[in-house]
């Protein structure tokens, strides 16, 4: 019999490839369940800038003929993608959440997303964003806010809000996004799914808008921590045109899925010796949020690894070395945008100094604006040593800090977000309270870790609440191996919000 | 304390125009974000190697392989202005 409409979504890749398999359903059928479900449904979460839906009709009728062929079907075929504002895709605009590129239709395609589309995967849309990833909940996007599936009240986290809201609600089944501070962990933890940022260097960043160079990666999206490893065994991997992506002698096979299904929890994380972040789990982290702590630790000694606190003393530095080199590096990224070569230009000034100010002063928004000031301002001639050099410093200071508690541990626990989410507008007003919010992210970033947020549990109003687990440079499928025993565990990822519960009524 | 006249040099500097509402705001804003900053100056930092980057990559080499670029027409597409096969701008000096 072949499966209704409404059974098609919410699902994971491995049902959907055996449904394609089995010739029980088409990818084209699969396509079309996933774009009735948005056109009833995003009105109200607003997760997309822009859907593709030429795009996808060619990739699902693509994925079909091989199937008729009788081809050995890839990895994501007939997988419904969602991609954030930030990654090139020709043909259609890559707005990055402003005004200055609200016409942009870039010339080139992202690797990770011509990956992604050379695994068969199908393209949904482009998800919304905070403006250039400058945001912890998607509120800073000069087209629209989203709004958590969970409730519509509050936010969906950021920057990377719409592709979590959209793997959330079940409007796709995986999500590229990426995470400078946190901008794919944070927003997975408020949307109750998993969301990680690979080691810095594993997923090629060309293509993406950059933000902060040393920090920027993409990362998936899933409603599972396999389809999280299947999409990143997908999209990593060595890029000619990404001079700062890891050599491909640095990852060995990439199969990041390899064992997570076959394997126990116990055989999963045995032998494993996991410390919990002192610094991350004090002040400033919600009572609610430092339980799950407690509780995920505890199922993580249950299942045979070895639990203890560890000190990570510059961690609670985080906040404003990330600030200063995000923001430095940002200014000087950002310069691109004049006015010359793409995106808007004010058409009325007379020369061209002129024509920069106007361009970016009206193409920008006032957080950008924020940032580009206060990243110019730490490179600015007398301030570079007392406020960028000593950034850098403190950032080797906590990469030594990490390496020292990596020696002797495998993995690290801390919480994804001090809270569950936020309510729509509740921090807007105070730039300040809005970092706040990455404090448990950012160490990974500047690091150059690997980090994954996974549910793991319920908060104030029944809100998520997600762990994150961090890991050493290049141990990403250990990360992987644990988040996935955690989740065989628990029943907290089975759990799905009001949108993908009314699908299809 | 950051005081008008850095908003105003720093935003000259970046190629931003501000009204005076923005100025006052940014002042406040940006002020309190700094001082925020100053914590790092308890940090004993003498002798450290700043870090500029997750890895430690120094030269990346290539194969020197010709490649065919995507030519200047489709990079044009995107101009605001353009003049046969040049980007236009406003006039850059009198």
């Amino acid at each position: 019999m072949a499966a209704t409409k409404n059974e098609l979504v919410g699902r994971s890749t491995g049902d959907l490839r055996k449904l394609l398999k089995d010739k029980s359903v088409s990818s084209v059928e699969i396509l079309r369940a996933h774009q009735d479900h948005i056109a009833h449904l995003d009105k109200d979460i607003q997760a997309f800038l822009c859907l593709t839906p030429e795009l996808a009709e060619k990739q699902a009728k693509n994925v079909d003929a091989m199937i008729a062929r009788g081809d050995e079907l890839p990895a994501l075929a007939g997988i419904p993608v969602a991609l954030k504002d930030n990654m090139c895709v020709p043909g259609y605009k890559t707005t990055c959440g402003s005004q200055i590129l609200k016409d942009f239709e870039p010339p080139h395609q992202s690797t990770a997303v011509t990956r992604l589309f050379d695994a068969g995967a199908i393209c949904i849309g482009k998800t919304n964003m905070d403006e250039f990833a400058m945001g912890s909940s998607t509120e800073n996007s000069s087209f629209q806010p989203t709004y958590n599936p969970w409730n519509k009240s509050y936010v969906p986290g950021g920057s990377s809000g719409g592709s979590a809201a959209a793997v959330s609600a079940g409007f796709s089944v995986i999500a590229l996004g990426s995470d400078t501070g946190g901008s794919i962990r944070q927003p997975a933890s408020l949307c109750g799914v998993v969301g990680m940022k690979p080691t810095y260097g594993t997923v090629s960043r060309f293509g993406l808008v950059a933000y902060a160079s040393s920090l920027d990666q993409i990362g998936p999206f899933a409603r599972s921590v396999e389809d999280a490893a299947i999409t990143l065994s997908v999209i990593a991997g060595h890029d000619k045109r990404d001079s700062t992506s890891l050599s491909k002698y640095s990852f060995g096979e990439i199969n990041y899925a390899k064992g997570l299904k076959d394997s126990s929890a116990e055989e999963l994380v045995s032998g494993l010796k996991i410390g919990i972040i002192k610094e991350l789990n004090g002040d400033g982290i919600d009572a609610d949020v430092r339980k799950t702590v407690q509780e995920t630790a505890e199922i993580f000694t249950k299942l045979g690894a070895k639990v203890e606190e560890v000190s990570i003393p510059t961690a609670k530095h985080a906040l404003p070395v990330y600030y200063i080199i995000a923001t430095a590096e940002a200014s000087a990224n950002l310069s691109r945008y004049d006015g010359v070569r793409y995106g808007f230009r004010d058409e009325n000034a007379e020369d061209i100094v002129s024509m920069y100010m106007a361009t970016r002063s009206q193409g920008f928004g006032a957080e950008v604006k924020r940032r580009i000031m206060l990243g110019t301002y730490a490179l600015s001639s007398g301030y570079y040593d007392a406020y960028y050099k000593k950034a850098q410093q403190v950032r080797r200071l906590m990469k030594d800090d990490f390496n020292k508690v990596f020696s002797t541990y495998d993995l690290v626990l801390c919480p994804t977000s001090p809270t569950v989410a936020f309510k729509v507008g509740e921090k807007t007003a105070d730039p300040l309270t809005m970092y706040l919010t990455d404090i448990a992210t950012i160490p990974a970033n500047l690091a150059g870790l690997p980090g994954i947020s996974v549910p793991a549990g319920f908060g104030a109003q029944g809100l998520p609440i997600g762990i994150q687990i961090l890991g050493n440079t290049l141990s990403d499928a250990i990360l992987l191996k644990a988040a996935a025993a955690f989740e065989k565990t628990t029943e907290f990822h089975t759990k799905q919000p009001p949108v993908l519960l009314a699908q299809g009524k | 304390m950051i005081t008008v006249e850095d908003v105003e040099h720093v935003a000259k500097l970046a190629r931003l125009r501000l009204s005076a509402d923005e100025k006052k705001l940014y002042t406040e804003q940006l002020g309190k974000i700094i001082d925020f900053f100053a914590e790092l100056n308890a940090i004993d930092t003498t002798g450290v190697e700043p870090m500029s980057h997750a890895l430690s990559v120094t030269n990346v080499m290539r194969e020197d392989e010709v490649e065919t670029p995507p030519g200047h027409e489709i990079l044009l597409k995107s101009a605001p202005d353009r003049d046969d096969a040049f980007f236009r701008v406003p006039k850059i000096g009198d």
